[in-house]
């Protein structure tokens, strides 16, 4: 019989090994699927690990790397610190929507004028819009103890339903011959957000992406907020004792988990999608919640995640595109990551035990 | 007497890293209430689950009846005749008391029935309890009745008591004592463990004292000084503690008509409870679990805020600061529960110390850590409060409960308090850590503070308090001098039998 014997301090060996190891149960597990749908499993992993970075199609591929990262990292980065303190926005896709509704709006308002003043208009506009959008889970909870995790993602679908009015209506593009979706902002120069570096897909999204990385890795070792945090999401009793006040790190978490998905809206609207339409959303929103978990909630590991997550979504349109391999079968395989990850983790804080029961 | 009921022999238990048990043997006679004596970590507790069928020994094995016994699961330990009285009650609060005592049966009759039974034995055994009632509404000596009512049901021939006067008033101690001496007389035999000396001398036959895991000794309480059994569990000479009486100053803290409604179900809600608190003085809150004292500890601690005007600290309103506010007035606190309430028990101790340590010792700039201050500080109260660990980085899960209360409570003291409020500071602790830590809050009074000490401990409040109080269902009785009070007068105070009128000599 196997059993599980809680350790008494975590490892820290398992705590750095659970995302390798899950990595690699995943390649396993996934070329067995893949291998049963007829495919040759190698060369499905490597279609989805190898060859976005260094295969025929690379030139094109890899830019689209970091757009893709991008708003993954950017989104996790302030859903981690929520997830560490116990509070679960889960709605990041509205807030993130919001962002881009507000943003494109600002943009609109004083388009075609041009002006330096433009762009961070917008950034403003962006964040402020995500974080109002968390702000109504949070003082719903903070007020009336409703449960985060429901209305936060509730209003995913309302926030949807926003954007596809927003597209139809009051933002369409007036010279879009009747088409849903606004102008194209990243043909407005002053709204436009550009690669930096042209032909590397590294935009002003990117770049707060990493930023906030470090800015996340500096709150959560070296700040207050990040030891109310951690003390909040590991004894709620002991963090009111500590002198937190749970209701203002509920809006404090969702205020920036909402901002930075507000953000990663607006770089998204201006740069790589250019324009607000029915389908603006591809659901990074909840693809950061996998990568905030494949990343332990931790900033660094968040960036490798992100990177990872988006490899596997560019892998996986790749392996649709040349091995005819469904869609389903793609998503499977990203959920295995996560399946693996979480069952993983209970190394950090168990350790298996082979044989009779000796001991209780 | 011939055979004994339970006969130990050699049994050894080794954890990795610590050996439990190491060649522990004696018995238990038919009709006799043996006493298990020990510190914490002694290795009470890995016995008596070994007993139970809950640990399974290395070595060594146990007889009952003159036959082998080892049972390899609690159910089969029930079987032959093994019963179990555990210090902390796996009651379901939402059930009634039959609900309860069905669900710890192995084939429970009908309720109806079961509750018949649960009044026949409950009153022929001085213990009543009605059947019907909610759990959550009982107070914790009647909780513990349900828990031996559960364990009565089965008939037992040897019944295991795990500190079982713990919770309970010292009427309610006298009432329990009455049952065990009914069981003796049935010929049930009760093993007893407990670390209250002067409760073996009266009522245990014999005693057997264990210490890091080997029998040391084996005594007639009733002829053996409590001191002496106190020094054999220790295994060294005990100092008392010591205080000048110094004479109190001036006024500190002062509640007025402190009210607040139960911040949980089934909590207690503060019924206008008055309080004067002068620097210099140690005042001693007793009371049965359950009546208030989480709630005044965290209406002092700020936890639970309360209305302007209910709570004054040096003539300044304080009643509506929160945690932090207080702490830098110098109203400092150490709550009951060690694990996730007075530490965060995944977090090292280093941060631990940043838990309530930041605005005194200056531990934090412009919401920036100081780790190397904070780590200093951690430090100096593992040092100065000899608390065994192998540093501050340590988890605080990884202590045992009396280190990591000495640093609970070592840490609050290095603050300067000026008025330090501890709730049950030496629960589950050690002889010899208990010692230390009041000691050291009476080193603490004599320097000026003020120190309220909440505690279910009777002996612990009156040996350390100048002046001694109890709470009652949420209110607090007018402090008394602790000096000359007669345990009846406690008792009183305490609220006598809450209500539960002993049924011994009804029949």
């Amino acid at each position: 019989m196997i059993r599980l014997e809680r350790r008494p301090e975590p490892s820290r060996a398992w705590t750095l090994a659970t995302p390798f190891v899950a990595v690699a149960l995943t390649m396993v597990a996934g070329g067995l699927m893949f291998a049963m749908l007829g495919k040759d499993p190698v060369e499905a992993i490597r279609t989805i690990f190898w060859d976005p970075l260094f295969g025929d199609f690379a030139s094109y591929s890899r830019p689209q790397l970091l757009v893709k990262a991008g708003p993954l990292i950017l989104i996790a980065i302030g859903l981690s610190l929520g997830f560490r303190a116990g509070i679960w926005n889960i709605g990041a896709e509205g807030q993130y929507i919001l962002g881009a509704i507000f943003a494109a709006a600002t943009g609109l308002a004083i388009y075609p004028a041009e002006s330096w003043i433009v762009f961070p208009a917008m950034i403003v506009a962006g964040a402020l819009g995500g974080i109002l959008w968390a702000m109504i889970p949070a003082l719903l909870k903070v007020r009336f103890g409703t449960n985060e995790v429901l209305v936060s993602l509730m209003l995913v679908y309302v926030a949807e339903a926003l954007l596809a009015s927003m597209s139809l209506g009051l933002l369409r593009n007036p010279e879009g011959m009747g088409f849903p979706g606004s102008r194209n902002l990243a043909q407005y120069p002053s709204a436009a957000n550009l690669d930096l570096i042209p032909g590397t897909g590294m935009h002003w999204g990117v770049a707060l992406a990493l930023i906030a990385v470090i800015v996340g890795q500096v709150v959560m070792t070296r700040h207050q907020l990040g030891f109310r945090v951690r003390l909040a999401g590991q004894s709620p009793r002991a963090a009111v004792f500590g002198g937190v006040n749970p209701g203002w790190l509920i809006v404090v978490c969702m205020g920036i988990s909402g901002g930075l998905a507000g953000l990663a809206g607006m770089f998204e609207v201006a740069g790589p999608a250019g324009r607000l339409s029915i389908d603006f959303n591809v659901g990074y929103g909840f693809t950061a919640i996998i990568v905030a978990f494949l990343g332990r909630l931790n900033p660094i590991g968040i960036l490798l995640a992100g990177l990872l997550m988006a490899l596997t979504y560019i892998g996986g349109e790749l392996a649709q595109l040349q091995m005819n391999l469904p869609l389903a079968a793609i998503q499977m395989f990203q959920g295995m990551l996560l399946f693996f990850l979480l069952a993983i983790d209970l190394m950090t804080n168990f350790s298996f035990r082979f044989g009779r029961r000796a001991t209780a | 007497m011939t055979t004994p009921l339970l006969e130990l022999s050699g049994l050894t238990k080794a954890y990795p890293g610590v050996v439990a048990n190491s060649e522990v043997s004696f018995d238990i006679a038919r009709g006799e209430v043996h006493a298990l004596l020990g510190e914490n970590g002694a290795g009470k507790s890995t016995l008596v689950k070994t007993i139970y069928g809950l640990v399974q020994p290395d070595a060594g094995h146990m007889r009952l009846d003159g036959k082998s016994f080892a049972p390899a699961e609690p159910r089969a330990a029930r079987a032959a005749g093994v019963a179990m009285v555990f210090q902390h009650f796996s009651l379901f609060d939402a059930m009634s008391v039959a609900e309860n005592v069905a669900l710890g049966m192995e084939n429970p009759p009908a309720l109806n029935r079961l509750a018949r039974q649960i009044r026949e034995v409950s009153h022929s055994y001085g213990l009543p309890l009605d059947p019907d009632r909610i759990v959550g509404d009982l107070s914790a000596g009647e909780r513990q009745r349900v828990e031996i009512v559960r364990c009565l049901l089965q008939e037992p021939r040897l019944l295991i008591m795990d500190e079982p006067t713990s919770v309970l008033t010292p009427q309610e101690v006298d009432i329990l004592f009455e049952t065990l001496r009914k069981l003796r007389e049935e010929g049930v035999s009760i093993l007893y463990i407990s670390h209250k000396l002067e409760e073996i001398r009266t009522i245990c036959d014999r005693a057997t004292i264990l210490r890091h895991g080997k029998v040391v000794g084996k005594c007639d309480p009733k002829t053996t000084a409590a001191r002496d059994m106190a020094e054999q569990m220790v295994g060294a000479t005990l100092a008392t503690p010591s205080r000048s009486l110094g004479n109190t100053g001036e006024v500190v803290l002062e509640l007025t008509g402190l009210s607040a409604p139960a911040p949980r179900a089934f909590g207690t809600a503060l019924k206008d409870i008055d309080l004067t608190l002068r620097a210099g003085e140690v005042l001693g809150i007793g009371g049965v679990a359950g009546n208030g004292q989480d709630e005044l500890a965290m209406a002092l601690s700020g936890e639970m805020p309360v209305a302007q005007g209910m709570i004054r600290m040096k003539g300044r309103e304080i009643g509506r600061d929160g945690v932090t506010a207080r702490r830098c007035m110098g109203l400092l606190c150490a709550p009951e529960e060690r694990m996730g309430h007075a530490a965060a028990p995944d977090m090292s101790l280093t941060e631990n110390a940043l838990l309530t340590a930041g605005p005194r010792e200056d531990l934090v700039r412009h919401g920036f850590l100081r780790w190397g201050r904070a780590k200093s500080f951690a430090e100096k109260v593992i040092e100065r409060f000899d608390v065994r660990t192998p540093g501050p980085g340590t988890a605080a899960r990884a202590l045992s409960g009396g280190n990591l209360q000495k640093f609970v409570i070592g840490r609050e003291i290095m603050q300067r308090p000026e008025v330090l409020v501890v709730n049950q500071p030496t629960w589950g602790v050690d002889a010899a850590a208990a010692a230390t830590i009041r000691q050291a809050l009476l080193d603490l009074a004599e320097a000026g503070a003020a120190v309220i000490v909440i505690s279910q401990d009777l002996d612990e409040l009156m040996e350390i308090s100048d002046r001694f109080a109890a709470l009652n269902g949420g209110a607090l009785s007018a402090p008394r001098p602790a000096e000359g009070l007669g345990i009846d007068e406690i008792g009183m105070m305490l609220g006598g039998a809450h209500d539960m009128t002993p049924a011994h000599g009804e029949g």
